[in-house]
């Protein structure tokens, strides 16, 4: 084992390190919305500068890896991939921030409605985001295919709670400004899918050297 | 691969005596672009470049099988018909180390023009100065062409060698090692000086330094064992190989 296979490894364990934190943000911040724990949330965005100090020490172990290392191939896609993807699982954090946010506004008023497509969402969204760090580290494409196959779910699920508050909101303006938080939290979760795909994509290119982004697969 | 090609190696087999060290190479080489061989010492990359030029003619029980084939002309120049010395003005080679003539700058430069009989002094004055700018050499020696080369840095010494292949006007440049004995400052000239010369000339070179090869060639073989294993362009050999054995030769992975 040389010193660089040490390297990729530490920084493969460091990308795992940093999406779990992220995995746990989102679990924490719907968790607060359903059980309307605002310490929850609070915690979670206290939380949000651990995954902020990864990114930037990936990127620099990155940037420190292609500048005195040269890598090719295989190595030149790892390290590439590594830095992307960091970027998307940080947006995810915040994400994760922006929903605590929401969730703390809305725990201070009075339930709409039980929360049930919301939770459902995020458990896709969450499945994804554990599937794609699966697939990154026993660099497996094939999981990466199935994960991009199910945003289409997410995407469908955020019209019908939309349509769903939208019905809310015509029959009573007070449900105004709850209906269009929560709408916020379906877009949220919908962006964290499509960062979760991204990322599947990212990671087909990492094993295969393929660029399917921006493409439809099959 | 869609571009016009300068020369084709068609099946090539060459033997040392018994030993059998290129085993059936078949290659194509683009005009005008850079071609580069990499692979581990002793995997026969040096032996294919010298059979361009036919320098292992220069020795007993070397033997050739296959063709490398010439366009436009459709030229085997392994065939036996066809004189060596005659490919050698064709096809010019740059050595590891730079080797100029214990002569002068201009002598070193004149040299492959006059043993071919050409003695015309206001011709060999234009092929010394039109070589040495192909070398990007003249700005720094017009004011001493009858200096000794020996004078000269070994990054200057290299492109004299350079300026002397030119001389002949080749169609091909083999270039062997070109940089190993230079700083990285000569290299960088050296390597500005190939991608200029192959606006002109189609040029093959073999390098130890992939980093080398990854910034100047246009196209990358990769040998091992007396084969070519990947063959392709240099962009796709160093980010997504197809071969196994060249992903880790050029990750260092190799053995």
């Amino acid at each position: 084992m040389s010193v660089f296979d040490d390297e990729l490894r530490n920084l493969k364990e460091k990308v795992l390190k940093m999406g779990l934190l992220v995995e746990a943000a989102i679990r924490d911040s719907i968790k607060s919305l359903v059980e309307r724990d605002s310490d929850l949330a609070r915690e979670v965005i206290k939380k949000d500068h651990q995954i902020n100090a990864l990114d930037v020490e990936i990127d620099e172990e990155c940037i420190r890896l292609i500048a005195l290392r040269q890598p090719k191939a295989g190595d030149l896609r790892f390290i590439t991939t590594a830095m992307k993807i960091t970027t998307d699982l940080e947006r995810m954090g915040d994400l994760a921030e922006d929903i605590s946010e929401r969730a703390i506004e809305l725990n201070e008023e009075p339930p709409l409605k039980p929360y049930i497509d919301i939770p459902r969402m995020a458990e896709i969204a969450q499945g994804m985001l554990i599937d794609v760090l699966d697939a990154f580290v026993r660099r497996e494409p094939h999981i990466a295919y199935d994960v991009i196959k199910r945003d289409d779910e997410v995407d469908r699920l955020v019209v019908q709670v939309f349509n769903e508050l939208l019905f809310f909101m015509i029959q009573d303006p007070k449900t105004v400004s709850r209906a269009v938080k929560i709408t916020y939290i379906a877009k949220y979760l919908e962006r964290i899918a499509d960062h979760a795909t991204n990322i599947a994509e990212m990671i087909v290119y990492m094993v295969e050297g393929k660029m399917i982004r921006h493409t439809k697969v099959e | 691969m869609v571009e016009e090609l300068k020369a084709e190696v068609k099946n090539l087999n060459f033997y040392y005596g018994k030993n059998h060290v290129l085993k059936n190479i078949n290659l194509p080489v683009a005009r005008r672009k850079i071609t580069a061989l990499i692979g581990p010492s002793g995997c026969g990359k040096t032996t294919f470049l010298r059979c361009f030029n036919r320098m292992h003619d220069l020795y007993p029980g070397n033997r050739y099988e296959g063709e490398i084939v010439l366009y436009p002309d459709n030229l085997n120049i392994l065939s036996p018909v066809v004189d060596p010395i005659k490919v050698r003005m064709q096809i010019s080679m740059v050595f590891q180390k730079p080797n100029p003539f214990p002569k002068s700058i201009y002598e070193n430069v004149v040299y492959g023009l006059k043993i071919r009989g050409v003695h015309k002094k206001n011709y060999l004055d234009e092929v010394v100065e039109k070589s040495l700018r192909g070398a990007a050499l003249w700005d720094e020696v017009k004011d001493r062409l009858h200096k000794p080369a020996y004078d000269l840095s070994g990054g200057q010494q290299q492109r004299l060698c350079i300026a002397r292949a030119l001389a002949t006007n080749p169609r091909i440049l083999l270039f062997d090692e070109p940089t190993s004995a230079l700083d990285p400052i000569a290299t960088a000239k050296i390597e500005e000086l190939m991608v200029e010369l192959k606006k002109e000339v189609t040029i093959l070179i073999v390098t130890h330094n992939m980093q080398q090869a990854a910034r100047v060639s246009d196209y990358t073989a990769f040998m091992y064992l007396g084969e070519v294993i990947e063959f392709g362009k240099t962009d796709k050999i160093f980010t997504n190989p197809s071969e196994k054995l060249t992903e880790e030769y050029i990750t260092g992975r190799f053995g």
